[in-house]
């Protein structure tokens, strides 16, 4: 018994899923099949590839061509896929640690590269899986198992990131922003070039209970009371946007994509290899 | 005129309180350790509870189908 939309894009003989009460990462996995409904994407031409957390079990549950890969990889086997078949919609579900801890150095220069794929953040500022340890997201101060005074590092903006390091479309959206997500994800999707959308989730279970935040409730109402759209943050200090969600659309630019630069070369390898033989 | 009714799928209910939370018309209550309907007649189809359920539990059914068999178009 399930909605149309997920008896069409998802495996509900897989349903429930696995994830703790509360969980965000469900809204997120909602979010992705939403946007894909919307823009009436063929089924056939969507893969999604995930590494590994709690947010990458988001693949075994999508009815799509689906692959579950190795931690902080799923980026590397994306740009195979997409490079093997350049008209394929290459989506990439990742958590906080799996794209920017391990996998950091494939986002930045999958980036660099602007491949044509979509990177999904299902950014809950912890590694979930294995128990809360702090991530390149977790804030300065904020606690997890492996910072049980709090964490010194200051924190990633994966968008950020990203677009530092060359990605041509990144926005930020949050579990609360349900449509405002579904249309950054659609955004990504459509965009020719690698795009990132970087998702504020709640892990009530680890995050929220080793920081006192409460219920996914109250981590869902403090992104709703303290949400700040990007043409407004940009105007702030970096002291009034302490603690807030900025939400919107942080670049979108367009740069030569990857498969289609390569495809030119090989057309052009393959007029001078047979203008030689002609002469 | 479609034919629209809001369903909840207990099954798959974990009871983390987030549709009620943001049902604007206090629709639904957590009771126990799941959610339940408590004023189905107060819905007004809006899909705040669908749109924020991690888990797929509650939804609204348009059931179009079943409202055009009423419809005479003369
Ligand atoms: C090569 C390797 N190193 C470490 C691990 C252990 N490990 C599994 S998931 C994970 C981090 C998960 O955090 P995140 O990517 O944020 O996902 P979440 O569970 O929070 O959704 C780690 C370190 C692993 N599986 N493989
Ligand atoms: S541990 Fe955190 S991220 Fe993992 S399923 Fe539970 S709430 Fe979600
Ligand atoms: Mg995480």
């Amino acid at each position: 018994m399930a909605s149309e939309l997920i008896d069409k894009y998802m495996r509900p003989e897989h349903l429930p899923h696995i994830w703790c009460p509360g969980c965000g990462n469900g809204i997120i996995m909602r979010d992705v099949a939403q946007a894909i409904e919307n823009l009436g994407l063929d089924h056939d031409k969507v893969v999604i590839v995930s590494g590994i957390g709690c947010s990458s079990r988001a693949a075994g549950y999508m009815d799509f061509n689906t692959i579950h890969t190795t931690h902080g990889r799923a980026i590397a086997f994306a740009t195979g896929i997409k490079l093997a078949n350049p008209e394929l919609n290459v989506i990439v579900l990742a958590g906080d640690g799996d794209i920017s801890a391990i996998g950091g150095n494939h986002l930045i220069h999958a980036a660099r590269r602007n491949i044509g794929i979509t990177v999904v953040v299902f950014n809950n500022n912890i590694y979930g899986m294995t128990g809360g340890q702090y991530s390149p997201t977790t804030p300065r101060g904020e606690k997890g198992t492996t910072a049980p005074y709090g964490n010194i590092d200051r924190s990633f903006d994966i968008a950020g990131l990203a677009y530092g390091a060359g990605a041509s479309f990144a926005a930020r959206g949050s579990v609360y922003h349900v449509q405002q997500t579904i249309s950054y994800i659609q955004q990504g999707i459509s965009h020719k070039g690698f795009s990132i959308i970087d998702v504020a989730d709640i892990c009530p279970t680890y995050y929220g209970r080793k920081n006192k935040k409460g219920s996914a409730v109250d981590m869902m109402k403090y992104q709703r009371d303290n949400a700040v759209m990007q043409d407004k943050a940009v105007t702030m200090t970096a002291e009034e946007l302490k603690g807030k969600v900025v939400i919107g659309v942080l670049a979108q630019v367009n740069y030569p994509e990857f498969t289609k630069e390569y495809q030119k070369i090989i057309d052009r390898l393959g007029r001078e290899a047979e203008e030689r033989e002609r002469s | 005129m479609a034919q629209k009714k809001l369903v909840l799928n207990s099954a798959w209910c974990k009871g983390c309180g987030i549709c009620a939370a943001f049902c604007p018309k206090q629709v639904l209550a957590i009771s126990g350790e799941k959610v339940a309907i408590v004023n189905q007649d107060a819905c007004i189809f809006c899909g705040q509870c669908e749109q924020r359920c991690p888990d797929y539990a509650i939804y609204i059914e348009d059931n179009e189908e079943v409202g055009n068999q009423w419809v005479r178009p003369y």
